[in-house]
């Protein structure tokens, strides 16, 4: 385990909910409105946080673990990412650690939704699970591939080694990889494609519903920890597809928090020209990531 | 600058990925217009692979399969589908998300046959003989999982697109006249087919060629 650079970590902890704030102005621009000030989901968590929460007397200690451990699972994921520097933390294999940090947040969300006991709630859990379950595989062997091609387990030292040298020698691979982790950045945020997050319809409805009953901290707890999450799978897509290494340190560190805003930029647009899919094609799109990967793994083990 | 191989290996990805389209893609005339881009896609790697050869056959065979491929075919079919006048929906007997993770280890499998296969003469790029493999395999299976007549063409087509990217893939190369005239052949086969698509729909109604099979000649 080698000590690396806290930056990426403290990027991301700060940084993650104007994510949120970029996106949500984009499609605002897109449709003519004002839209709500960049800052906004910054005071929506100060709001929260100032919040009591309600326990409903059917749930258990479980809804109140739910959310902290998510976020907690969140924000170590968080420390093994680079981005523009290496991540606090790397070791080769730490990117099964990420996967498996980000599955363990999904699980406590879908434990404490089952836990309330709403039948709603219970439907929003099946889908998260559903899905999620076709898109760790996308994930994974899309990270396999990458590991494949620069030879190194870690996250922190495979992203630098995808330089424009490699990409000149290897583009078929790593733009299927790169196609692959934006439907997987998209999917697992629950953006538009697959889930849309401004709706409260049930029939819509994958990521929003399994929270309906949390309030106060543990809302902010979620928004925080969807926000972290939605900036990490960004940073391994700007981290793969923008390789910035002049070796100029600020260069270094700002090009990557440019492709980040870009990216937003670039959601929020996808989010205004695309319909939501059907509930029964979102697998459909899914496989189809896991395809791209698999052909990925498959150029780069040849 | 991109070498020869570059090309061929970006084209031939192209080409893999639109066979995973339409083993996924669910509309007849989506489908249709993905074997039409294949078809392009093939006149590319025509000119990927004859890079060096000053001469114009390589412009002349890619001009002719593209306006073939690319443009007549399309054409015909779309008239066939017209005429047919069927729901526009594949109504596959294997379901979309299994099809493309059969087609996944069809790629696999190509890959790895590929890697055993002696070849007289060098290949353009090392990808060619698996994808032709993997092209003619989805091709194969497009004919054998798909309930309308109109995909059993589609699947036809596709296995001889894979058959020329192989004839292309081959440094030799097979002389052009052989080239046009399976190209002639095959633009007879598509104008016989869509008339046949049309027959079969006037007599039964569909073009269900599942249901041909209960044909008998007694009754019972």
């Amino acid at each position: 385990m080698s000590g690396g650079s806290i930056l990426p970590l403290l990027l991301a902890l700060g940084l993650a909910p104007l994510l949120l704030g970029v996106i949500n102005r984009t499609k605002a621009a897109v449709a003519g409105r004002v839209g709500p000030p960049l800052l906004q989901p910054y005071h929506d968590l100060r709001k929260l946080m100032a919040k009591g929460a309600v326990y409903s007397r059917t749930t258990s200690w479980v809804f109140r673990a739910g959310p902290v451990i998510g976020l907690a699972a969140v924000v170590v994921a968080a420390a093994l990412v680079p981005l523009g520097a290496p991540a606090l933390v790397a070791f080769p294999g730490d990117l099964l650690l990420f996967v498996y940090l980000l599955a363990l947040a999904r699980f406590s969300t879908v434990i404490a939704a089952l836990d309330t006991g709403s039948s709603f709630e219970g439907m929003g859990a099946s889908r998260e699970v559903t899905f999620s379950t076709l898109a760790e595989p996308a994930l994974l062997l899309a990270l396999a591939a990458i590991a494949r091609k620069t030879g190194s387990l870690s996250l922190s030292t495979m992203l630098p080694h995808v330089t424009v040298g490699v990409w000149a020698q290897a583009a078929p691979p790593l733009a299927l990889v790169a196609l692959a982790l934006l439907v997987v950045f998209l999917a697992e945020n629950g953006r538009i494609p697959v889930d849309d997050p401004a709706t409260h319809l049930e029939l819509t409805m994958i990521h929003e519903v399994m929270v309906l009953d949390h309030g106060g901290p543990d809302l902010a707890c979620i928004l925080y920890g969807s926000a972290l999450k939605l900036w990490l799978f960004g940073a391994l897509l700007i981290g793969l597809a923008l390789p910035v290494h002049s070796g100029h340190r600020w260069l270094d560190a700002g090009a990557p928090a440019l492709g980040m805003l870009l990216l937003a930029v670039l959601t929020g647009l996808v989010e205004s020209s695309m319909a939501r899919l059907r509930l029964l094609s979102v697998p459909r799109l899914l496989v189809g990531a896991g395809v791209l990967s698999v052909l990925a793994l498959l150029l780069v083990l040849r | 600058m991109i070498t020869v191989s570059g090309w061929a290996d970006t084209v031939l990805v192209c080409i893999v990925l639109t066979s995973f389209v339409l083993l996924g893609s669910s509309r007849l005339g989506a489908c249709i217009r993905v074997v039409a881009f294949q078809g392009v896609l093939l006149g590319f790697l025509t000119l990927a692979a004859r890079q060096d050869d000053p001469s114009l056959r390589a412009p002349i065979l890619a001009l002719v399969s593209t306006g073939l491929k690319g443009v007549a075919f399309p054409w015909l079919l779309f008239r066939a589908l017209r005429d047919a006048n069927v729901r526009r929906e594949v109504e596959p007997f294997v379901g979309y998300g299994l099809s493309m993770l059969i087609g996944t280890s069809f790629l696999a499998g190509s890959l790895w046959l590929a890697g055993r296969l002696p070849l007289p003469s060098p290949t353009i790029s090392p990808l060619v003989v698996p994808v032709a493999l993997f092209t003619m395999l989805v091709g194969l299976f497009l004919i054998v999982s798909r309930r309308k007549a109109l995909t059993q063409v589609l699947g036809y087509l596709v296995l001889e697109n894979a058959i020329y990217a192989f004839g292309v893939g081959l440094v030799e190369g097979t002389p052009m006249v052989v080239e046009l005239g399976v190209l002639l052949d095959l633009f007879v086969a598509v104008f016989v087919m869509g008339i046949a698509v049309f027959h079969i729909n006037r007599e039964f109604d569909h073009i269900d060629a599942d249901r041909l099979s209960a044909l008998r000649d007694w009754a019972g």
